[in-house]
């Protein structure tokens, strides 16, 4: 039973790693902007296919599969920011100082179209993810496995969290970014460029999606153009768990959504995973709207 | 400004609703008339053959193998001079694997492009959603693959040329027993899909009847990745073989995770497996599993290598089963026109039901009472990347 216990909190802690860099990402715009980027999911599918396409071109030409998996992070986080910035500019930036409601329907407008526009271009048939570098147990104990894939997912995961971390705690940047989210007009009168410090938020946000697109990839090696639907929204749950504008607060709720999720199919049933998660939602929402670590005005990134 | 309230929080749930309303409203267009949509067969030269499948989705390789093995039998036919001097000309629609498309679709076949008798489709929850509308304007469907027994209960009108869950389900158990000689089962089902629940259910039945012990019986949903606390539960019950009677897309994740967990039981399935992305996204994991199908192309019989070199020269590859199941399927209704006593889509039925020891290539099919067909089924083995080797057949 014990095995079991902790084989489940390995699964979880990877599928949560995923869900915590993607809830980064609509923490940070949300910090900032305060509406929710739900283009960020498809930024996060097209990372996915960006990897995809970066895989197959680049393989002849690259032997070592190390090398190989860097330059497809790197490329398709590269890939993710070019998009995420580009909508910002063209749809987020013309809206700044429209109602909010305008920009969130206006993202969600965003969504759709990237998702029905994937299945155009790539077609919605699903394709498979090349496995970069070849699955290996490292651990196999009595009846625990772990493996080299899912130790890569947490360990990525945690050091581009713990990067983050450093750069709004440390850094110049960082700061700017904190005062942007405080008060957007009182920011730009101290003399931030409020316009270049929201590009950093998206480019940050979608090089993490890029980021996780590829260990996901690496994890679940069936990607199609609508993939991003679903994570999208259990990692917007994520963000609102651990409140959202909180980035440790989207880094905890990723991984207790994962484990949830988890433990949720072991111990009751595979047909409960989505109410779980979004039950989870709905009890935030009436008991604690600021969730885990969202207090009112506290360290909004 | 920034101050987080609960009314802001709240607005936001909205607008999560809304997203997730948005994603999964389908809309099912109901047109025409609800009977007695006449086709215009008397008259012209060609009679209308319509057919609905999955072209695109995640389930397109059966529609597209389909479709090809349907557009072969009607060039044939046709070339050797078509029903009683008319032509057949073909409708083919996709339905994105989607139900309720599926309707929409079987809908605008009968009522605007008049058809006279319909093809498909392959997965059962389609079939039997738009066998509805067919049976309801009484236009004969033929499905080449759909082997949940509910299809053919839809109504009178509603035929298959495959066999039907009972019989996979329980020749996989069968299998299992008396060739492989394992006898401590876990399964591994699909609960969105009839076709999975129904071969699920089988397989059990005659597994525990011969004497095996079900240790496990979980389930997934399709559109699932992960599957690995499924998976470690299954592994704690250590179970000789695991029967996943899913869909290809979802067997080749499960049986990936299966091996990084360490389960080493063999894997077995039915005629979901029958696509050669099973091992692109299955890679390693799924050889060495057997699966159920209707055919198999390394059969020497003359009429299926006939088929094959046919298939070959004109699509440049090997056809699947579902090829194969999708020819047969036209073939049938091609015989059945040309036995009818008119051309109209009653005759069809009429002389489909009555179809007898029909040669197709995937067996001597027989329609029965049910109005389901009578054949053998075959064991595949998953040997390598795309390479299946045909293990045995087993008779009704």
């Amino acid at each position: 039973m014990l095995q079991a216990f902790l084989q489940n909190i390995i699964n979880g802690m990877a599928q949560g790693s995923v869900y915590a860099l993607v809830a980064l990402g609509y923490t940070m715009v949300y910090g900032v902007l305060q509406f929710i980027n739900f283009a960020h999911s498809d930024i996060f599918m097209l990372g996915a296919f960006g990897g995809f396409f970066l895989a197959k071109w680049l393989s002849p030409f690259i032997s070592n599969p190390l090398i190989l998996l860097m330059a497809v992070v790197i490329g398709s986080m590269a890939f993710c920011v070019a998009v995420g910035l580009t909508i910002e500019r063209i749809a987020y930036r013309p809206l700044r100082t429209a109602p909010r409601l305008n920009v969130l329907i206006t993202a969600i407008g965003v969504s759709l179209f990237l998702e029905n526009f994937g299945q155009i271009i790539f077609g919605a048939d699903p394709q498979v993810f090349p496995s970069l570098i070849s699955t290996h147990s490292l651990l196999e104990g009595e009846g625990l496995v772990l493996n080299n894939i899912q130790l890569t997912v947490v360990v990525v995961s945690v050091l581009l969290m713990l990067i983050l971390h450093w750069i709004v705690r440390h850094t110049k940047l960082g700061i700017a970014m904190r005062a942007v989210s405080f008060d957007i007009e009182v920011a730009n009168l101290m003399g931030i460029p409020t316009d270049t410090i929201i590009l950093f938020t998206f480019t940050i946000g979608s090089s993490l999606a890029g980021a996780a697109s590829i260990l996901y990839g690496l994890s679940y090696p069936k990607i199609e153009p609508l993939l991003g639907m679903m994570i999208g929204l259990k990692a917007f749950v994520a963000a609102v768990f651990g409140g959202i504008g909180s980035i440790m607060g989207a880094a905890v709720g990723g991984i207790v959504l994962g484990l949830a999720e988890s433990f949720t199919v072991y111990y009751v049933s595979s047909t409960f995973r989505d109410a779980i998660a979004f039950g989870i939602l709905i009890l935030i929402l009436l008991f604690r709207p600021a969730g885990l670590f969202g207090t009112f005005r506290r360290e909004k990134v | 400004m920034t101050t987080l309230s609960v009314k802001t929080v709240f607005r936001l749930g909205l607008m999560v609703g809304i997203f997730i309303t948005l994603f999964n409203t389908g809309c099912v267009k109901k047109e025409g008339a609800t009977s007695g949509a006449s086709s215009n067969i008397a008259s012209g030269n060609e009679i209308l053959v319509g057919e609905y499948g999955s072209m695109t989705g995640s389930e397109s390789t059966f529609g597209v193998s389909t479709h090809k093995g349907i557009l072969m039998a009607l060039d044939e036919v046709n070339k050797a001079g078509g029903v009683n001097g008319k032509k057949l000309v073909l409708k083919s629609y996709d339905d994105q694997g989607q139900a309720a498309e599926a309707v929409t679709i079987i809908t605008k076949l009968i009522s605007q492009d008049k058809v006279s008798l319909i093809l498909g489709e392959v997965a059962s929850s389609r079939s039997i959603a738009a066998g509805a509308i067919a049976q309801q304007y009484k236009i004969p469907m033929v499905s080449p693959s759909s082997t949940n027994p509910k299809v053919t209960q839809v109504g009178d009108y509603i035929f298959r040329v495959c066999f039907i869950d009972p019989f996979q389900g329980s020749v996989m158990a069968r299998f299992a027993i008396n060739n492989l000689k394992l006898k401590r089962a876990a399964v591994f089902r699909d609960i969105k899909a009839d076709y999975s629940v129904g071969l699920a259910n089988f397989f059990v039945e005659e597994y525990k009847k011969m004497g095996g012990e079900i240790v496990a019986d979980v389930s997934y949903a399709s559109g699932d990745m992960d599957f690995k606390s499924q998976l470690t539960s299954i592994k704690g019950k250590n179970p000789d073989v695991l029967f996943i009677p899913g869909y290809y897309t979802e067997v080749g994740l499960v049986a990936r995770q299966a091996r990084e967990l360490g389960l080493k039981a063999v894997l077995l399935g039915g005629d979901g497996w029958d696509s050669e992305k099973l091992t692109e996204i299955g890679g390693d994991a799924v050889v060495g599993g057997y699966f159920s199908n209707h055919y198999s192309h390394e059969d020497q019989s003359p009429v299926v290598q006939n088929f094959v070199a046919q298939f070959k020269s004109r699509y440049g590859e090997i056809p699947s089963g579902l090829a194969a199941q999708g020819y047969d399927a036209a073939m049938v209704a091609v015989g059945a026109m040309k036995r009818a006593s008119e051309l109209s889509p009653k005759a069809f039925r009429e002389a489909i039901a009555q179809t007898k020891n029909f040669q197709g290539v995937t067996g001597m099919i027989t329609i029965n009472e049910e109005r389901n067909a009578v054949k053998p089924a075959v064991v595949l083995k998953v040997v390598g990347r795309q390479k299946f080797s045909y293990i045995t057949t087993i008779n009704p």
